[in-house]
Formats: C-alpha cells, sequence, structure tokens
C-alpha cells in the first residue's frame, strides 16, 4: 500500500480515497461519489489498512489480533445513519495544518494533527489539539520536551520537570494539593501541583494557577497577562456578566502599571510580587491578586516592568 | 367510559398512593398515564432531581411542580473536577436560590455538585426557608465561611450541613460560633475541606455535645488529635467520624484517652480523615475496627505492613479508599481479611513522577477482585495492566457496576504483549453485565469501543482519555450504548462524522463533553443548528472560534440537552452554537452534499417522533451517584 503524502486527519477518508482513486488529494473541489454510499462496509473494514498513530516500522501488533476479531457485519445497524465519509467539513483541515502534516516525517502519516514528535513523547509531552494558536493556558501550563531529551533521560534526580498535561492523572485538586503540601512536610522535590487562585479588582470571577508550571517571574506575569484577556472590563450585560467584546483595554491598564500584581504570603500579609526569590515566592504565596495601583500605594508601588526585571 | 374510571378515585386518593412511589422514574410514569394524574402527580411531588442545571429553567421547574421540598442540582460537566473546565464557565445557583426564594418558602433541602455558590446565596437560603433542613454543597466553590456562619445562624431546623470536597474560603472558624446555644438540631456536619489553620474549639465542643442527635461528623484538618478524645466523649452515638490531623508526638495519656474515646463509640461504623498520620496513634482506633465498614485511609502516607496491621482488625469492612503504599502485598492481605468488600479505591502517592515508588502492579488489583465475591465498585491508579489481568478480573467479578481504570501513563501497552488492552476492557464489559460507569485508560484502539457498544447495555456513563483511532470508536459507543447518559472524551481523535451521524442520540444523553479532539467548528455549528433542543457550546480560550476556518476543531465542547434553549451567563469563551438562520456555514470547497441532507432528514424524522412530554420527563431521571 502506497501511502500518500497528504491525507487529511481522519483515517478513514485514506480508504475512501483508494475507493475513488481517479480523486486526487486535496480533493476538496470534487463532489462525493455514488460509491460512498455502499461504502459502509468499506468503512468497517478499514481496520485492515488503516493508519495508526506511530512511526513507520515501529509495532502494530494490533494487526495480527485481526484472527481474533468478530465480524465487524454483527455490528453494522442499519438505523440510516450509516457513517459516511464526510470529508466536505473536514477537507479544508490540510490547510489549516498543513505545516504539521508536512512535518519533520514529511509523510502526514498522522491520524491525529500532531506536531511532529514521536508517539512514545505524545504520551509524555504535553498533548495539544492542532498546531494552530495555542490556547494560552496550555502554553504556558505545560512544558514541552524536546523528544529526544525525554528519550534519553534516565533521571534518578526527582523528575521535577516532567511535562504534565493538563488534568492528567484525574486527581482532583483538594487531593493534589493535599499531597503536595505533605511531601513538601517531608522534604521532597514537589513535584505535584501548587494551585492559588488569581483575583483581579472588577472582574467576575477568579481564575486558578498552578505555580509549579512557572519557572520564573516573567513566565507566571506572561500567562496572566494571556489569561486574564478572557476577561472584559467596563462592559456588563443585564445580568452582571461582562459581554464578549474586545479585550485589549485591560492589557493597556496591565503594562500601563495601574494595576499591580500582589499575593498573600503564609502570614496573611500582602506583598508585592517581585521581592523575593522565585522559589521563596512560591512556597509562601496563597494567593494572588491583581490590585488597582492606587490601593496599593501602602505596598510601595513599583511598576510592572521591574518585576519582570526582577527575574 | 373511560370518564367514568378517571372519577372514581377523589384526587386525595392518588395523591395518597403516590406519596409512596418515591422514585423519580416511576413518579415520571406515574405523570403520563394521563392528564389528571398529571396533574394531580404534580401537585404532590415533593423531590426533584436535576442532573444539569441548564437543561431546564427555575421557572418551568416551579411551574411544573409547585410544591417541593427538596431539589438536588448539578452544575459543571465532571471534567472540571481535573481542572479542564476553565474558571467563569458557568454553574451559577444564585438563579435558582432566587427563584425558590419566593415560589418555595417551604424548601427543605438543597443538594448542590459542581456550582458555583456565593456567600449571598447562602444569605439568601438562610432568610428565604423557614423549615430549611439539608444544605450539602459537593464539589462547589465560590463561598465562604461567612456564608456558612449566615446558615449556622439562621437555620433553626438545620438537620445537615455537608461541604465535602468543595473549595471554601476559610476565614477561620468563627463560623461555629453563629450556631446559637438553643441549636440542637445537627444531625450530620461534615466540614473537612475547611483549610484555615483556625478553628473554634470550644465553639465545636459545645456544639457537638449540646446536638445529641449527632451521627456524622467529619473535622478539618486544623483540628488537632489531643481534642477528638473530648469530642468523641460528646458523641458517643457517632456512626461517622472523621478526624482532623492524626498526628502529633506520642504520649501514652493521650493515647489511652484517645482509646478510650473511640471505644465507647458503639455506633461507629466509618471512619477517615486520618491526615498527616502518626502510625503509632493508628492502634488507638482498634475497639471500632471489627464494626467498621467505611475506611477512608487516603490521606494517609504510611506503609504497607502498618496498614495491613490496621486492615486485619476490619473484618467487617464494605469500603475502603487508600494510597497506592498499600502496594500489591498489601492488597493481597488485604482480600483475605476483608471479605465483604465492595467499594476499592487506590490513589496515586506521587502521580507525577516518571518512576514508580511503590510497588504497585495490577496483581494487587488482581487479588482483591479474585478473593472478594461482593465486590462492585473500583477505582484504581496504577502504572502497568495487562489483558490476562483484566480478563481475570471480568471473570471473576461480574457483579462490578463501576469500573474505573487510570494506568497513570497515557497509551500504556499491555506490559506483557505489548499489545492495545482492547480485549481486556472488552472482557469487562461482556461479563459485568450491570456495568453502570466505567473510565478507560492505557493503549486502545477502535476495538474496545466496538466490546463496548456491543456489550454495555447498561452503561450510564463512559470516560475516554487518549484512546481510539477514528470515528468509527465513537461511533461504536453511540449506536451501541443504549443505557448511555454521559459521555467524556479528551485527547482521542474523534471527529465531525461520529458526532453528526449519531447526532439524535445525543438527546437521548444528558451531555458530551469532548476536548482536545477533533470536530470542527463547522460540526459544532451544524449541531447547533439542527438540533435546537441541544446545547452545543463551544469553550476556546484562544479566541473566538469563528476566527478560524470552520474546519479547525474546536478546543473543548460540550453539548447537552435543554428545555431551556442557550444560556445567558457564558464568560467570553465559551459560545453557543444557535439554531440562527443568520448562522453561514463555511464549507471550504465542496458545498454540503446529498449524502447531509439525506443524514439530516433522518435526524429530523426522528426528532419529531418524540413527545415533549417524555422529553421532559427523562430530563427528570434519578441519577445513580
Amino acid at each position: 500500500m502506497s501511502t500518500p503524502l497528504e491525507h487529511d486527519y481522519i483515517g478513514l477518508s485514506e480508504a475512501s480515497s483508494r475507493e475513488r482513486s481517479s480523486e486526487k488529494i486535496p480533493c476538496s473541489s470534487s463532489t462525493p461519489s455514488i460509491e460512498d454510499k455502499t461504502s459502509t462496509d468499506t468503512l468497517l473494514n478499514l481496520k485492515e489498512t488503516e493508519l495508526r498513530l506511530a512511526l513507520p516500522g515501529s509495532l502494530s501488533p494490533d494487526r495480527k489480533l485481526s484472527l481474533l476479531r468478530t465480524a465487524l457485519d454483527s455490528n453494522d445497524k442499519s438505523n440510516g445513519f450509516a457513517v459516511y465519509p464526510l470529508k466536505n467539513l473536514v477537507s479544508g483541515a490540510k490547510r489549516g495544518f498543513s505545516d504539521a502534516i508536512d512535518g519533520p516525517n514529511g509523510n502526514g502519516k498522522w491520524v491525529f494533527p500532531m506536531n511532529g514528535i514521536s508517539d512514545v513523547d505524545l504520551a509524555k509531552a504535553p498533548v495539544l489539539a492542532s498546531p494552530r494558536a495555542v490556547p494560552a493556558m496550555k502554553e504556558v501550563a505545560a512544558v514541552p520536551l524536546s523528544p529526544k531529551s525525554t528519550q534519553d533521560k534516565k533521571n534518578p534526580v526527582p523528575p521535577a520537570s516532567k511535562a504534565q498535561v493538563v488534568g492528567w492523572p484525574p486527581i482532583r485538586s483538594f487531593r493534589k494539593n493535599t499531597m503536595a503540601s505533605n511531601s513538601a512536610k517531608n522534604s521532597d522535590d514537589v513535584a505535584g501541583c501548587h494551585y492559588v487562585k488569581v483575583s483581579m479588582d472588577g472582574a467576575p470571577y477568579l481564575r486558578k494557577v498552578d505555580l509549579n508550571t512557572y519557572k520564573n517571574y516573567v513566565e507566571l506575569s506572561s500567562a496572566l497577562e494571556k489569561m486574564l484577556s478572557c476577561f472584559t472590563i467596563g462592559q456588563c450585560s443585564s445580568s452582571g456578566f461582562p459581554l464578549r467584546d474586545g479585550l485589549s483595554r485591560l492589557m493597556d491598564l496591565l503594562h500601563g502599571s495601574e494595576y499591580v500584581l500582589t499575593y498573600e504570603d503564609k502570614d496573611g500579609d500582602w506583598m508585592l510580587v517581585g521581592d523575593v526569590p522565585w522559589e521563596m515566592f512560591t512556597e509562601s504565596c496563597k494567593r494572588l491578586r491583581i490590585m488597582n495601583g492606587s490601593e496599593a500605594i501602602g505596598l510601595a508601588p513599583r511598576a510592572m516592568e521591574k518585576c519582570k526585571n526582577q527575574n | 367510559m373511560q370518564k367514568k374510571v378517571a372519577c372514581s378515585f377523589p384526587d386525595e386518593v392518588l395523591e395518597h398512593v403516590f406519596s409512596f412511589i418515591q422514585s423519580d422514574k416511576d413518579r415520571n410514569a406515574v405523570s403520563m398515564v394521563c392528564k389528571s394524574w398529571y396533574e394531580i402527580e404534580r401537585w404532590c411531588r415533593r423531590k426533584i432531581f436535576i442532573g444539569n442545571c441548564y437543561a431546564v429553567s427555575p421557572r418551568m421547574v416551579i411551574r411544573r411542580f409547585p410544591k417541593v421540598r427538596s431539589i438536588e442540582l448539578k452544575g459543571k460537566p465532571h471534567f472540571a473536577d481535573f481542572n479542564l473546565v476553565p474558571d467563569g464557565w458557568g454553574g451559577y445557583v444564585l438563579p435558582w436560590i432566587a427563584e425558590m426564594a419566593g415560589a418555595y418558602p417551604w424548601l427543605e433541602e438543597i443538594r448542590l455538585k459542581r456550582m458555583v455558590v456565593t456567600d449571598e446565596c447562602l444569605e439568601l437560603i438562610a432568610k428565604s426557608f423557614k423549615n430549611f433542613k439539608v444544605l450539602v454543597l459537593f464539589s462547589c466553590e465560590g463561598f465562604s465561611t461567612d456564608g456558612l456562619a449566615a446558615i449556622a445562624a439562621s437555620c433553626m431546623n438545620l438537620r445537615e450541613l455537608d461541604l465535602r470536597d468543595s473549595d471554601v474560603d476559610d476565614l477561620g472558624g468563627h463560623w461555629l460560633s453563629h450556631f446559637p446555644e438553643t441549636y440542637t438540631s445537627l444531625v450530620s456536619l461534615n466540614s473537612s475541606c475547611l483549610g484555615s489553620d483556625e478553628v473554634s474549639l470550644s465553639a465545636l465542643e459545645r456544639l457537638v455535645g449540646r446536638c445529641t442527635n449527632l451521627r456524622t461528623l467529619r473535622l478539618n484538618r486544623a483540628v488537632p488529635l489531643d481534642k477528638i478524645a473530648n469530642i468523641l466523649g460528646r458523641a458517643p452515638q457517632l456512626v461517622d467520624f472523621g478526624t482532623g490531623t492524626y498526628g502529633a508526638d506520642l504520649q501514652s495519656d493521650v493515647f489511652s484517652s484517645l482509646a478510650g474515646a473511640f471505644s465507647s463509640c458503639k455506633e461507629l461504623r466509618s471512619l477517615s480523615g486520618f491526615w498527616d498520620v502518626v502510625p503509632a496513634y493508628l492502634p488507638a482506633i482498634y475497639p471500632v475496627c471489627s464494626r467498621l465498614t467505611s475506611l477512608n485511609l487516603s490521606y494517609v502516607t504510611i506503609q504497607s505492613p502498618d496498614l495491613v496491621k490496621l486492615l486485619r482488625h476490619c473484618p467487617s469492612l464494605q469500603r475502603l479508599l487508600v494510597l497506592d503504599y498499600i502496594e500489591d502485598s498489601g492488597l493481597e492481605a488485604l482480600s483475605s481479611s476483608c471479605k465483604e468488600l465492595q467499594e476499592l479505591r487506590v490513589f496515586p502517592s506521587d502521580p507525577f513522577g516518571e518512576e514508580p515508588n511503590v510497588s504497585l502492579t495490577e496483581q494487587g488489583l488482581v487479588s482483591v477482585c479474585l478473593a472478594c465475591p461482593k465486590l462492585q465498585s473500583v477505582l484504581y491508579f496504577c502504572r502497568r495492566m495487562s489483558n490476562v489481568a483484566l480478563v481475570t478480573i471480568a471473570q471473576n467479578c461480574p457483579n462490578l457496576t463501576r469500573f474505573r481504570l487510570c494506568i497513570i501513563e497515557p497509551r500504556t501497552a499491555d506490559f506483557l504483549t505489548l499489545e492495545p488492552l482492547d480485549v481486556g476492557f472488552g472482557a469487562i464489559v461482556e461479563h459485568c453485565k450491570d456495568l453502570r460507569r466505567l473510565s478507560l485508560s492505557g493503549l486502545l484502539t477502535d476495538r474496545v469501543f466496538e466490546y463496548i457498544g456491543r456489550y454495555a447495555k447498561k452503561l450510564e456513563m463512559l470516560s475516554v482519555a487518549f484512546a481510539g483511532e477514528s470515528d468509527l470508536g465513537l461511533h461504536h459507543v453511540l449506536s451501541g450504548c443504549e443505557s448511555l447518559r454521559k459521555l467524556e472524551i479528551r485527547d482521542c481523535p474523534f471527529g465531525d462524522k461520529a458526532l453528526l451521524a449519531n447526532a439524535a442520540k445525543l438527546e437521548t444523553m444528558r451531555s458530551l463533553w469532548m476536548s482536545s479532539c477533533a470536530v470542527s467548528f463547522g460540526a459544532c455549528k451544524l449541531l447547533g443548528q439542527k438540533m435546537p433542543r441541544l446545547n452545543v457550546e463551544v469553550i476556546d480560550e484562544s479566541g473566538p472560534p469563528d476566527s478560524r476556518p470552520d474546519s479547525c476543531p474546536v478546543d473543548k465542547l460540550y453539548i447537552y440537552r435543554s428545555v431551556a434553549g442557550p444560556r445567558f451567563d457564558m464568560p467570553p469563551f465559551v459560545w453557543t452554537m444557535e439554531e440562527d438562520s443568520a448562522l453561514q456555514l463555511n464549507t471550504i470547497g465542496n458545498p454540503i452534499g446529498s449524502e447531509w441532507e439525506h443524514n439530516m432528514k433522518g435526524i429530523q424524522g426522528l426528532r419529531a417522533q418524540m413527545p415533549f412530554v417524555l422529553y421532559l420527563a427523562e430530563l427528570s431521571n434519578t441519577s445513580q451517584w
């Protein structure tokens, strides 16, 4: 089977394109052929030839298990909702992801539009659903490791820098925080999470950030900026919730240092962020607050820039 | 002729008969017999369960059921527990409280799960419901102990205050002293989630002392070990007790008074808490161990031998929560000591470590399944699994109703054969015919979903992560699982096809969550447009999805059925796909072909067949969780 160099990100289309051998990929300008209407069987037999999320030459033991499979025909339901290849909606996909699919491996063998990292690393690296503008939190919430370093590293040192997938393993925050503070007491490396609330004067709700995902003040402040750009201030609907509007006013305010980043420490005092070394800060920080500049006067106000320079 | 039959029973008699019918399903069935039964039933329904607070509006509920005394509401999707739902998503209870304050002055019970509750809400509750008895805030957030103080001060008939797993702004323990000295009706108090170091011990002791009906008391971490004896001494009738910190320097007098206090609690059946355990104090609970049916040691960071020593004293144990420090050897010991075990949860002590820190493997779970015939519910975190182990579990525990396996590393294959774990999970669904809840992990292809679709006919909730290969997987589940109510998926290559082909199925479910999958924005729009009784919400924190091509996958998708229409309390990063005809479908290249229209006609045909009353009744189905 010669693998086409490009196809859209749903593996089923490979078989359907084999059926329609006259078509080229991308085939966004062609009409689906009548054959597709009978392609249910074809689809269901795809298992034999389906692409897998793996590098060429890697183990695909699943194919050998086909002997054990009972006929998929037994599952064939004639309910009128047979899965037709819905190329139309996804045909444009490759335009969005062409750089991903044409990535380092160049063979577009991915069923799922990941950037060009190996299957092993997919398990370890942060999972990004698409290579488009990465959601703000993910960019900073996960520390990406290069494929090489993940595979070659045999780290006896406590692995504090392991890339963490958001929300995995599925453990509730209460438990995570409890375990983290347990291990802190035992003076082990805190590989867990340290969630703190971030409130902003005038914003309708709190956010939470995990301090352990940042290495320094710069990362923290840029993450906060991105996160808070979801807020819109100054315009609320009648129910009191902000309307979806622009977001630049907030950014200007942050940059213009009308707002100051402060935190509450273990003793309950409010301090300016950036005064102490990063490690000391993460240990003692209980919550963050983005305070109106005028309120922060008692805290010896400094500009945000100075906070960044502290690092 | 039929009229005669209907008139032969006066309404009061029917109402009296209906009062014996408690289950929501039965009540719904009763309400559909005929119009007069519908009317009678709705006036005497006292308890209502709403599994998704956005599926219906407060006004609609109040209009249909004017005399409700007890309400249960759930808000955020389950994956909010794992920080997958951004803050501010929604789930606000205030609109409900505000409406009910006027409509249900005799409301007695409010149970909330994953909702945002503010102090204002709590104050409103305290003010509005004169006979308020039960407040359960399960995994809620947004309130502080000031709100609790308002409840304490005003609710003279309060029986139950349960804050389990909630995120409370704990401003110190003074809220407890707001319970008046004349207040004595407390039956259950769970404040174990409170995080402040301050707690008003004297207020607590006095409260416990005067509430002679107290059965459940779960303390928070701030309560020190040396106070336990005093507290238990005032409440020897306790059935369910959660300690605070269970560690201190060992002192023999403290130990003996502790042991004495425990032994005088003859009714004690459940223990929890045990933060910061000092192993030397554990034997103080031995006097009660033989009667214990439930034990939560999931914060106990002691090693396996100490755990085993304790568990050997607990032959009646039905429910155990423990950390993986117990290891395979400990679970083996458990399986010989605790033959009554029905529920086991093993949590990871070091989930983010790269290498395992304890010797806990699939063997531990297998040994429990082989030896504990009554096992029904499993939650197990481990680092390796095999098909053989899963098949053994399935064959020996056909009575499993809940099976949640979390292999910590995503996409981990069978460690013996390097194959996917399809066959193993397939055995689980095939043998465990009453399985209602399943969470998958490990390396899984579309085949596991084929098995699930074929066998898991009673499955109500399925959680999927890092699994599957194509839309076929999702299609198997949506087309095969007849009882499916909740489906949550993350990081799987499921896209538009299966979703759109099974759109009608979504109206039979409570909700579907898909994040980091491959569903395109265009498909979301189409679904929202064609299925007006579904709310299709796209969550994307990086910006409006219509600034990108329709073929781009959405970040997070939450679809739920609703008779209330789209909600209006969404934050800026949530978009509802509406039925708006002005919506432009941006199909790049091909216009929608005839296969599409065929699909959509089929969907619309099915919808037309579903009577509205039936649909509304289904929304009130009882949850098992």
